[in-house]
């Protein structure tokens, strides 16, 4: 018996999600005492090397054309590594593609989901007792996962990656596709990502501005403090809404749900459908000329204050203090 | 405690439901629910936005692959072309239903779907991938799950209130498979407590606090 980690390679790299998920599949390894193996598609050595220092005792390293065009191709992949290992514990990121196949795979196996946990397992006797956030963050609640296979998506960024030796074995692992009924065609694919810039949904420290920035055109104040931080931008719905942002920068309960370690909101008053996008950051920032915005109740530091002074003199401070690090 | 339709299936899964048909794409628009007597006022809610029937399983909704199996089998037999869901539910948070009814009916499954376009036997799908976005074709049946961008929210009107008292809704009994999870407990999440004051003269402090205090710099 083992547990059982999807992996993906995204852009040249393994994705931070599915590193996270290698090393809590190695902790449900240790707390079931089983080892792990992970299921990769596409990796080169260095890639293979990165998922083996995240914990993973085996590696099933497959090479198919064009698996993440169709989640059912996925699935019927990771489905296929489970049987071949006798896995009882599938283990996904809750990410775009963690939410698409690890409950088609969970509905095919009969096996019990907790989708977004966000801590370590409980072993209660044959079942697993597992955390995962609800009401959008309000609350948490522990789901006990009765069935005799079990799939659990791990929430992003609910711990570090740690990486050690790499003792993985590596095999090779065919795939066998052709009973699968994909019938998705890609037309087309954009990018939204900025050269240099983390993705949202993996970014430790984000910048973000609400409608207190009065328009687009004052966006490079925002810009130039994730700049020196290394952070990535985001922003509020209205400021989507009226497209002086891209869609894809919109985070709350409508657009994405990040929780970095560090979130800075300027000119956000603090809405309840923002925050239950953002209240799982680990430490928030609040600049607002308002004293009375909600959001400061939310908020580990607060400045009350005009953000068009505010933001050039946080910035330069930033760099003070990182060329002081130097 | 008045309940409601979980906003992500109303605005963006029902609503472009709704406009498929009024654009003659779709014949019918049915709402399905797993649940018991008292969701009937929320369903009814449903009709008077524009759907044309509605069928109940009469069941509560324990997890989510017992309500996929539900929706999966009553979906079959019943020959639906599109089955569209919200993206998540604001209560679970679990991304799940979509996925699972997809698996359980081996049909495609494309999630967080911002447009939506149908014509004749094919569906033309925008959604959200990692890092961009991406169009794909599928020929129906599928399963879609919606996101913002697919519809806009609409308020019911009166001349939809009143046809919504004499809209079917079927009842039909639960069949399949037991839940597979179950809660255990539940905590309310701990907010922040204080919110330390900084003044803008002072930023080289909060610097300061965010590298050794919060260690996030």
């Amino acid at each position: 018996m083992s547990v059982l980690v999807y992996t993906e390679i995204n852009k040249g790299r393994v994705k931070k999600s599915s590193l996270e998920s290698v090393n809590y599949a190695a902790k449900i390894a240790e707390l079931t005492g089983s080892t792990v193996t992970a299921f990769v598609n596409n990796a080169d050595a260095a890639q293979l090397e990165e998922i083996g220092k995240a914990g993973a005792t085996k590696i099933l390293s497959a090479k198919v054309d064009n698996l993440n065009a169709d989640n059912m191709l996925i699935s019927a992949a990771v489905e296929q590594a489970a049987k071949a290992e006798g896995a009882k514990v599938i283990v996904f990121a809750f990410d775009i593609t963690g939410k698409g196949v690890a409950p088609r795979l969970a509905a095919k196996l009969k096996a019990g989901l907790v989708a977004g946990a966000v801590d370590y397992p409980v072993v209660n006797g044959a079942a697993l007792e597992v955390k995962k956030n609800v009401f959008s963050g309000k609350a948490t609640a522990v789901y006990t996962i009765n069935s005799d296979v079990k799939v659990i998506s791990l929430l992003p960024n609910s711990f570090p990656v740690k990486l050690g030796e790499n003792k993985a074995s590596v095999s090779d692992f065919s795939v066998d596709l052709s009973s699968v009924k994909s019938r998705i065609t890609i037309k087309e694919t954009k990018s939204n990502q900025v050269g240099g810039m983390v993705p949202l949904p993996e970014a430790e420290l984000v910048v973000s501005a609400g409608r207190g920035l009065k328009g687009p055109e004052n966006w490079g104040l925002v810009e130039d403090l994730a700049k020196v931080l290394g952070a990535t931008t985001a922003c509020s719905r209205p400021v989507a809404d009226m497209h002086w942002r891209p869609h894809h920068e919109h985070v709350g309960q409508t657009g994405v749900a990040i929780r970095p370690n560090l979130y800075i909101a300027i000119g956000i008053s603090g809405a309840i459908q923002h925050l239950a996008g953002v209240n799982g950051s680990k430490t928030i920032v609040v600049i607002n000329n308002d004293k009375e915005a909600p959001f400061f109740k939310s908020a580990d530091y607060g400045i009350v204050g005009d953000a068009f002074s505010i933001l050039p003199k946080l910035t330069e401070a930033v760099k003070k203090f990182k060329a002081n690090q130097n | 405690m008045p309940f409601v339709i979980n906003p992500y299936d109303e605005w963006y899964a029902l609503v472009r439901a709704l406009e498929l048909k009024e654009a003659n794409l779709a014949e019918k628009v049915t709402l399905i629910h797993v649940g018991l007597a008292d969701s009937e006022a929320t369903i009814r809610k449903g009709f008077a936005l524009g759907a044309d029937d509605a069928v109940r399983i009469d069941a509560e909704s324990p997890d989510a692959y017992f309500v996929a199996e539900q929706i999966g089998t009553y979906a079959k037999s019943n020959g639906y072309d599109l089955i569209l869901v919200g993206k998540e539910t604001i209560n679970y948070n679990g991304s799940s239903v979509g996925a699972m009814v997809a698996g359980v009916l081996d049909l495609p499954f494309v999630s967080l779907a911002t447009k939506l376009d149908v014509a004749g036997n094919k569906a033309t799908v925008e959604h959200e991938i990692d890092g961009g976005t991406q169009v794909v074709e599928c020929e129906l049946p599928m399963v879609i799950s919606c996101a913002k961008g697919m519809a806009e929210q609409r308020i019911p009107n009166m001349r939809g209130i009143m046809a919504a008292r004499t809209k079917p809704l079927q009842v039909i009994p639960a069949t399949g498979n037991a839940a597979l999870t179950s809660i255990k407990s539940y905590a309310v999440n701990p907010g922040r407590t204080t919110c330390k004051m900084i003044t803008e003269d002072n930023l080289d402090e909060l610097v300061h606090l965010l590298h050794t205090e919060a260690k996030v710099i």
